[in-house]
This record gives C-alpha cells, structure tokens and sequence, in this order.
C-alpha cells in the first residue's frame, strides 16, 4: 500500500471541505494511504514569500522534516501548499545559507531528501494510470472537461517536473482515462487571480473571467482544477463575473478528485458537490453520469 | 668559449626615453663570452644591421643577442642579418626591453634600466647553449578535399580547380547547392537564389579537376598537412553510373511516406528521389529506410521502368581512401528547433512555421508552386506575424548568440509577401535590429516605409490557437504597450546552429570547437579561416552564423589557402619542434594524449640492436613547438629545439640572480 | 518625457540591494519585453515588469518604489518562466514588497501589506488561517467593512464553507514553539534586509 504524508492545507478544512472528503474517498478506493502531518502549520501561502523569504521557508519546513523522518513522499491536494512545500525543498536547495537559518529558527535540521509531488502526480506516477483505469466503474461519456492547471502546480518550470511547463498533460490523461475528453484549449496555466481574491478583486474577476470565456468558447462543460484558490476565483467570483461580462457563464468548477469520485461510483452529495455556487447537478444529470 | 655580440637599440626614444641603453650595453661587456656590445639608435635600420655583420666578421662572433622589440616584431629579421653574416640563423636570440620594459615601465627610469639589463643578461645566458638548427621541409600531396556541398564548399572548390589543383568534394545529401538551394530571394538585392547558385553547381559537375561525391560522408582521418589519409564512406545509392536522368523512376515510385527535408518536410517526397529538380547530379537515390522493395521484398517498379537499367538493389556502401594536402571543411549549419519553446507551441501548432519552411513556401518551385497557405487546412493568410531571435540571443534555450542573418532575411521575407499578395500585413517582433551590412541598413528601412510592415520591439511572450486564428501576445516597450495580434501565420527566425554531427566530425581532425560545436578559427581576427591543425582550414556557417558574400568571401580565402600551400614544392617547417629521445622514452602515451595538434605518433621499434620497444615519435611537419609535450614527459625524453631544458634553466637561473654589476 | 533622469537623483545601493537580495542579476536584462508581453497584470500596472527592471538597473528607486508594479504582481511566475535571460523577476518582484514592507521604502499600496500582516499574525497566533477573523480583520483595516460580504459572504457561510471556529494547532507546546520561531524570524529578516552582518 502506498503511504503518503498527507498535508491538507487551511482551505481544505474551510472553504474547499468538499476537496478534503473527495479527496479522502478516492483515495480508500484507490488504496493510497493518506497520513495527515500531525500538528501541520500553514504553508504561508501567497503571502510569506512576498513578506519574508526565511518565513517562507520557514513554514513548509516543518512539515518536510516530518515527512523525510517518517520516510514518505509529502503531498497536498492544494496547489498553494504543494508550491511553498516544493518551493521551500528547492530554495533550501539551492542555497544552504537560507538552510542554515531555517534550522536555526525551526530548531530542527532538514537534510534535503522530501520528495514532494503534487497529489495529481502520486495519482498518475506512484500509483500508474493503468490502476486508475482497472479501479473505474463508470466511464464518463460525453462530458467535455476542461483541464485547468494554473500557475502554482506547473511554474517556475522545476515544479512540474516531467510535465511540460506551457501545455502541461497530467490532467489531460487523466480525463481520457476516466472516458470523458479534455478539450484543446490554452487558457490552462493562464493566471485566475489567485491571492487577489480579497485585495484586489478586480484583477481576479478580469484574470478568471478570461479563463471561464476561454473554456465556453472551447466548448468545455465544465473546468476541473486542482487547487482551492483557484476554485474559489473560478467557482464562488463567478456570479460576479457573469454580472460583469453580462453573461451566464454557468459554468461548473469541480475538483479532479471529484470528477475522479464520480468514475469510481461516488453520488452528488457523496462528493459533496453541493458546496459548489454553481450547481453541476444539471449538466452531469443532462449527461447521464448523475 | 662562446663569442657573443649584444647590440643595444633605442628605438628612437620608444626604449632609450626610460632605459639607460649604455648602461645596458657596459654591464653587457661584463658578461662572460661577450666580446663586444654596442647601443645604435635603430637596430633594425640598414645601417644598424650592418653594425651586426660588420661586427661578427671583425671579433669573430658565433652567437648573437639584440635587445630590442618584441620577437613578433623582428625576430625574422635579425635572424636574415646574421644569415647573411654567415652564422646559423637560430644562434639569435631577442631580449624584448621595449614591451617587456621601456613601454610598461616609464614611470621609473632606474628600476626599468637594471630589468632591461637582467632581460639582456637572460639572453645572453641562453643564447650561449643554442645550439644551430636546420630547416625543414615536407613533401606535399596536391589535392584537396572540401567537405561540404554548400556555397561555401562550391567555392572554395571551383577557385582551387581553378588555380589547376585537383579537388574532391564531399556531400552528405543526394545534392550540392546547401541551404542556399533552399532559398527564394536573397537580401538585400533580392537576387533570385536558384538563378545565382545553379551555374556553379553545374561548373562544380563540370570541371574536370573536380571529383563529386554526393551521398558520402568522411568517415576517417589520418596524416597531417601535405599528407591526410581520408576514408570517405559511399553511401549505397542503389543507383549506377548508368543513369541518364530522365526521372521515371521518381514519377512511378509508388511509395511518398516520407517528408521532403528539402521541402522542410512541408511536402512528401519518394522513396526514390533527387531532393530538387536541379539537383547536381542529378541523379537519383534509393531511401533504404522507406523504400518498399527493402522493406518487404516487393515492389520493384523502378527498375522496371528504367529504361537504362540503371537500378541496381545490390549496391553496397563503400569505403574509399584518398590522399591530400589540405583540407577545407564547410559543413554549414541547422536552424534552431523551436519545437524547444513551450510558449510558441511546442513546434506543434502547424501554422507557426521556421524561417526556412516560409522560404520553401514562398519559392515558385516550392511544394505549394509560390503560394504562400496555411499549412493546417491551405488557406491563404491575411496577418502573418513574424518573430525574431528564437533560438537566438536566449540564454535560456543555451543559445545566448546573435545568429547575424535573422534580421535580414526576416526583412525580405516579410517585403516578398507583401509583393506577391499587396492585401497581406506582416507584423515583425524584434529585440534588435542588426543590419551591418553594405545596403542592409537600408533594405529594413525600405521594409518599414515602403512595405508598410510593423516592427514592434518586443519578445512575444505566447502563441496559441483560437478557433482558425492563432493570438500572438507580444508587447512593444517602445510605447509600453502589450501587443495581441491575431494572425494567420507565424513565421519563426530560427537562429542558426552547427550541424548535428558537427562534432564528430571536428574530432575526426581534431579541430577544436566551442560549446555550440562551431568551429575554432586559429586567430578570430588574423587567420580566420585557418584551424589550429595545419592544412585544414574552415569557411562558412561551421564557424559562425554569416550571410552569403560572407561565406562566399571565406570560401575564397580557404581557397588562396590552400593553393599557396600547394604552390611550393616542399613544405618548410619551422625547426623549433620537439624531439624525442627515444632511447629514454618509456612509451607512457602521455605526450601523445597531450598533443593538441596530433603531432605525435606512437611506433613500435627497434631502438637499439634487439631492443623493440613502443616509442613516441614527433611529426615534423605537423609539431607546432608549443611545449606540451615536454612538459608532460615523466622521463624527460622529449626536448623542445631552440627551447631545450638547458637553455631554460639557464634563463631561470640568471633571472634568479642580483644583477652582477660594480656600477 | 515626463521624467529628467539626472545623475545625482542615481541610488546605486538600490540596485545592489535588490540583487543582495533576490540573488539575481538584474544587470543581466537586456529589455526584451518577453515579461511584459505574457504579464497578466501589466495592463494595470503603472510601469510594465521590463521597465521595473530597467528602472533597477538605473536605481531609479524613488519613481519604482511609489508606484504600484510590484504589488499589482500576482506572482504566476510567467515571466520568470519564460524569460530568455534566466532572471527570477517574480522574485526581484517579491524582494521589491519584502524591502518596502520591512520599512526601507514608503508603502505604495494599502490592501496587501494590510492582507498579509493580518494573515501571517492569524499564523503567528493560531498556526492556520482562521478565515471569518482574517476576513473581517482585514475589511475593517482596509475600512471598507462589508466588501463581499453579500452575496458570496453569506451564500458561503450558508454553505458551511467558512467556520466560526478558529482551526488551531490543539498542543499548546507547538503553539508556543510557532510564536517563538516567529519571533527568532523577524530579528533575522531585519538583519539580512538592514545588511546588520556584513
């Protein structure tokens, strides 16, 4: 059985629950073994890189040094939290004076062997997505997914690793894979908005109103993310935006555990994908898969 | 006893205006062996060097030193004089107090004076175990071999046929003509390519001095200059010499899995084919690779349709060996692969196009016939936009250099467009304009003003497809603007990089290169078309991106090369070379892996009477005399003439010394 | 020119500050707008990433310093990503903020420094972000008290989205070891940003 340190993240157990539970199911299904960090710190997200280098280090250091003592891969479901994890692995990396002071305010020693990977990848690559496939138990048919990654899971470049920087795949298979079709489109590492959300909002309905534009035009049913900030741009802003562009967009958002939780057999409410402002009940109904 | 001469110059007042020269001349009078020393005020002047011979032949002298300039300066010189006074030419030595001292220390006088003395004094110490050499000479093979069938290689080939030496060129493809053969029009005189580089092609086949070999690759290198033993692999053309030309087996073959790479792969070709209608020769060649008959055993069609029986399946590669004098390698270069930029589409998006497939596509015997389409559905297109530097001037991508010709020929071609379809808007995103050339300048200017193309200073940051158009996002930070263009097309500037193989093939002759694989010149600025191996000399893109008359320029300057190598009868080579005494030589190979110039041969031998062993040997008219060698030599048996071990420390311990002076 | 670049106004130190401190070299741009080009934010920047640079170069700090580019960056990385001479501008954008927020330079923006105090303090106190206080935190510091308060406010406390209960990090020991760290934090930020050491 494979075990993973499991780092959930602050969203995760508020405004994005729904990505906790799906994720949680998918991975009893798919016999992944999710070991939540015990007394996890905030990763700092989008602000402590920007306030204090050494706190952004500082921070996800903890939990990497759980991790490579308990000798286990670290994931998290959440972009925001695998960059800073993955961010402050490879800052450390690069220069042992940031180290050096990291192990000086943690008061732990951090040897530079966490391998952290975004949750997508333990999915596609530790797991393989030929296990995914034997695991199916409805193909999803029809539905028109549009596969959106962001900036934190792909840049800068080191952080996407065997996936390609400006037209990254992983999500793109995994579609294909549970039966449904990612569209062609290149909004997919365009910029929501992201820890604009509260400050200026502005920015955020223009940035995730392009994307949702984008992904109507391509003809997508709906955009599958893997990241909480981003759902909450695309997802919760999006009556706004609609308002704005004097459109229904009416276009749903939902987690890739989600929509890996509907091939596994999962329901509506299992899934908890009444959380979300805009309801896919129609559409997955209209497409048979509800 | 020696019987030294030092002669002392002032060089006006270049040495004399800091170093006391007669003081210099005095303390040389107490040096052991010196019989007579003399200051004038220009040594190298008729009368000075008269003051030398006069003076060999009244005290007798046998060794000479002149403290003046730089050996670079008049080393050859002085050593006419003392040729002409009847001593050996290597019995003199320079002592440089002008660079080495009047020029670096004029801002104090007495200390300059007593190092121009120890400079003097360290000559005299070494000039007195010089021993007299001889010169050497070389036989020398004339023929050339150019490889390359590019403008670069015709050239260079049809001037040194010209001069009336016999010459062999080698080309890789089924054809010579190169890039160039690819081309519509060059800038800035929009000279038809094809019309200007064809006639040469057809002197090339032509020329009774020059031997063709098209479809071979060299595949081995021994020998040094005068003398290079080359293996040249034939690769099997399954095509014999009884072919008339008449293409029928080109037309019948059923078979067109392949992409034209003449073409830039924008059209299929046979798996029997001549790359271009023009093709020298033209002649035919069977792809192995794809070809029906090869694969499956069936087919045959173009042997039966051949109405000289000129198929032959049997054909085998061949491995030929030649002799020559001198070598001009012209290998030329690949485009920049921009399937390396993510941003630009992974090199996935068909209508984002290089530079060289826009040329195909705009050239009337190209596969669209002239017409410039889209290559996604053969549209014609309305806005292209072109993009300057990709793969060039990006330290990113590890091509951090300016490839010199982009600018230009993305000028032309966006001018060209305009001609051929007066509705089209070609937009140019450009970092830089570099356009150092004779009317280059103007010719972008003409593309700006009387074209009506937009030139945007600005990297483009994105390309991606929307519906049938692609966005290009780019910004102008002249006026600080982001820039979204929605075009038809995009034109790449592919910047220019050393053939794939470049490599290997430098290796073949050692030749060094730099971390792109172009080719070293031996000087960047006094021999450029020379390498540090003598005899093979480059031109072209091999060394560095340059446009046509440059190549052609180079090519020539190969050429004069070469034929004023194969002018003389024998090679004269210089005698300050190493030497190997090969009694106390322990056959280690260390002076072998060191040699930078493969001037060092192993043998096996008898050295004394029953005693074979494997020694190091020195080739003469390759070694260069750069010293590698001794100094890497365990058991001190190699020694450098007019350089020796004894010499030297005799140097280093006068330099070590205080000055032995009463004064 | 709305602008006379004269000599004597030339703050060297601001350019070697910012390569101390974001170890990049920022001489090494050589404007080629590639950053500007992709920036999703640069059209509501007063000055596009490629200037910002150029006005480091030039140490232009006092024009850089009172306008908005480095707070309007949202920090995707698309220019560090793409940009042909290998320099991190995300991260010269990052040490920009980091260097006005320790005080070196007057605050030219309001919004973030106020978000990020108030969600690092949320940090400092309770280990985790705690939304409901951060959220109302940060809309009375801002004084503007019920900015998306409705409809997404409430449709998302309806949708038991956001709790009221703070999540702590429940072993005290932990805790108090977190606010200790962050104090050992600050006294070394002010050393490395004051160039205390050197």
């Amino acid at each position: 059985m494979l075990k993973v340190a499991y780092f959930p993240g602050c969203s995760l157990s508020s405004t994005a629950k729904e990505y906790d539970v799906a994720t949680r199911l998918v991975c009893e299904d798919l016999e992944i073994d999710l070991v939540e960090i015990p007394e996890w710190t905030c990763c700092g997200a989008t602000t402590a890189h920007i306030t204090s280098e050494l706190t952004a280090a500082a921070l996800p250091a903890k939990s990497l040094i759980w991790a490579e003592k308990h000798n286990m891969p670290i994931t998290s479901p959440c972009s925001a939290c695998f960059s800073r994890l993955k961010m402050a692995h490879l800052n450390m990396e690069k220069d042992p004076n940031l180290k050096k002071e990291v192990e000086e305010v943690t008061g732990e020693t951090y040897n530079g062997k966490a391998e952290v990977l975004h949750l997508t990848r333990v999915m596609l690559e530790k797991y393989g997505l030929e296990n995914i496939k034997a695991k199916i138990k409805k193909q999803l048919k029809g539905l028109k997914i549009a596969c959106y990654y962001g900036c934190l899971m792909t840049r800068p470049a080191e952080v996407c690793e065997n996936d390609r920087v400006e037209n990254p795949m992983i999500m793109d298979n995994l579609v294909s894979a549970l039966g449904a079709e990612p569209i062609k489109w290149y909004y997919k590492t365009e910029c929501c908005g992201a820890a604009f959300s509260l400050t200026k909002t502005e920015i955020v309905r223009k940035l995730s109103g392009d994307i949702l534009k984008e992904a109507k035009t391509c003809g997508a049913d709906l955009v599958m993310v893997a990241c909480p900030l981003c759902h909450s741009n695309l997802d919760a802003r999006q009556p706004e935006i609609s308002k704005l562009l004097k459109t229904d967009l009416n276009m749903p958002i939902l987690y890739f555990t989600q929509v890996m939780g509907l091939a596994l057999g999962y329901d509506y409410m299992d899934l908890m994908m009444n959380k979300h402002f805009i309801d896919p009940k129609p559409l997955l109904k209209s497409k048979g898969i509800l | 006893m020696a019987r030294i001469g030092v002669f002392v110059c002032h060089c006006g007042t270049n040495i004399a205006g800091v170093v006391d020269v007669t003081r210099v001349a005095k303390y040389a009078e107490t040096l052991p062996g010196v019989r007579i020393s003399v200051d004038y005020k220009y040594m190298c002047s008729d009368p000075g060097q008269n003051t030398i011979i006069d003076a060999v032949k009244k005290y007798n002298l046998d060794r000479i030193v002149v403290a003046a300039c730089s050996p670079r300066m008049h080393e050859g010189t002085f050593r006419k004089t003392i040729e002409r006074a009847g001593l050996n030419p290597y019995l003199m030595e320079m002592a440089n107090i002008r660079e080495h001292v009047s020029w670096v220390h004029s801002d104090d006088k007495e200390l300059a004076t007593q190092k121009a003395m120890k400079v003097m004094e360290m000559a005299v110490a070494k000039v007195r175990r010089s021993e007299a050499l001889s010169k050497m000479f070389a036989s020398i093979e004339k023929r050339a071999l150019v490889i390359g069938g590019g403008i670069a290689g015709i050239q260079a080939a049809l001037d040194i046929a010209g001069a009336g030496y016999k010459v062999v060129l080698v080309e890789k493809e089924p054809s010579i003509g190169g890039r160039m053969a690819q081309l519509d029009k060059t800038f800035p005189t929009l000279d038809c390519s094809a019309c200007i580089l064809t006639p040469k092609m057809v002197a090339v086949s032509q020329d009774p001095n020059i031997t063709l070999m098209t479809y071979a690759e060299v595949v081995e290198v021994c020998g040094y200059v005068g003398q290079f033993d080359v293996k040249i692999k034939q690769k099997a053309k399954s095509v014999n010499s009884k072919c008339i030309g008449c293409g029928v087996c080109v037309t019948k073959c059923p078979n067109r899995k392949s992409l034209s790479e003449f073409n830039e792969k924008l059209a299929p070709r046979k798996a029997i084919y001549t790359p271009f209608p023009q093709a020298v020769p033209n002649v035919p060649v069977i792809d192995r690779e794809t070809c029906t008959f090869f694969k499956t055993g069936k087919c045959k069609i173009c042997e039966k349709v051949c109405p000289t029986g000129a198929i032959e399946y049997t054909q085998q590669d061949e491995i030929i060996k030649e002799k020559f004098g001198a070598v001009v390698v012209a290998t030329g270069f690949n485009i920049y692969d921009h399937s390396n930029y993510g941003e630009y589409g992974y090199g996935e998006i068909k209508d984002v196009i290089s530079s060289l497939q826009f040329e195909r596509l705009i050239n009337s015997s190209g596969p669209t016939d002239g017409h410039v389409v889209r290559p996604s559905d053969h549209k014609e297109v309305k806005n292209v936009v072109f993009i300057q530097c990709v793969g060039s001037r990006d330290e990113s991508k590890h091509r951090p250099y300016c490839s010199r010709v982009c600018c230009m020929y993305t000028a032309k071609q966006a001018m060209l467009l305009k001609d051929h379809y007066p509705e089209t808007q070609s937009y140019v995103f450009y970092i830089d304009i570099r356009s150092a050339g004779k009317n280059y300048e103007e010719f972008v200017q003409k593309a700006q003003n009387d074209y009506g193309v937009v030139y945007l200073r600005g990297r483009v940051s994105k390309i991606y497809e929307r519906g049938d158009k692609l966005i290009v996002k780019g910004a102008d930070t002249l006026s600080g603007a982001q820039v979204e263009v929605e075009a038809d097309m995009v034109v790449l500037a592919n910047g220019l990089e050393p053939k794939a193989n470049a490599k290997e093939l430098a290796q073949l002759f050692h030749m060094s290169y730099d971390q792109y694989g172009f080719y070293n010149e031996l000087h960047p600025k006094l021999a450029p078309v020379e390498t540090a191996i003598s005899g093979v000399f480059v031109a072209g893109c091999c060394i560095s991106p340059k446009d046509i008359p440059d190549t052609v320029a180079q090519a020539s300057a190969t050429a004069a090369k070469v034929c004023a190598l194969f002018s003389k009868e024998k090679l004269e080579v210089e005698p300050l070379i190493a030497n190997v005494n090969q009694l106390t030589c322990s056959g280690c190979e260390t002076c072998y892996n060191v040699c930078p110039y493969s001037a060092i041969e192993m043998e096996d031998k008898e050295v004394r009477r029953g005693d074979m062993r494997h020694v190091a040997k020195v080739l003469e008219s390759v070694c260069k005399g750069c010293g590698a060698c001794v100094g890497s030599c365990y058991c001190k048996a190699v020694d450098l003439k007019g350089f020796s071990d004894r010499q030297v420390m005799n140097q280093i311990e006068t330099a070590t010394t205080e000055l032995s002076t009463n004064d | 020119m709305k602008y006379e670049l004269q000599l004597k106004n030339i703050k060297e130190g601001f350019r070697k500050d910012v390569e101390r401190l974001s170890q990049q070299k920022i001489s090494n741009c050589y404007q080629c707008g590639k950053c500007s080009a992709g920036c999703p934010v640069a059209y509501a920047m007063e000055y596009p990433p490629t200037m910002a640079m150029r006005m480091i170069q030039l140490g232009m700090h006092d024009r850089l310093m009172s306008a908005n580019t480095s707070w309007f960056c949202v920090s995707c990385e698309t220019c560090t990503t793409r940009c042909p001479r290998e320099i991190d501008i995300a991260k010269v954008m990052d040490t920009l903020k980091i260097m006005a927020q320790a005080g070196k330079y007057k605050l030219s923006d309001n919004e973030i420094p106020i978000f990020d105090w108030i969600f690092l303090k949320s940090i400092e106190l309770t280990g985790k972000i705690y939304e409901i206080g951060m959220i109302g935190a940060y809309n009375m510091l801002s004084l503007n008290p019920f900015k998306d308060v409705f409809p997404m406010g409430v449709k998302m406390i309806l949708k038991g989205k956001i709790s009221f209960i703070p999540h702590l990090i429940y072993n005290p020991i932990e805790m108090i070891k977190n606010i200790r760290m962050f104090k050992r934090i600050k006294k070394k930020d002010r050393e490395r940003i004051y160039e205390k050491n050197a």
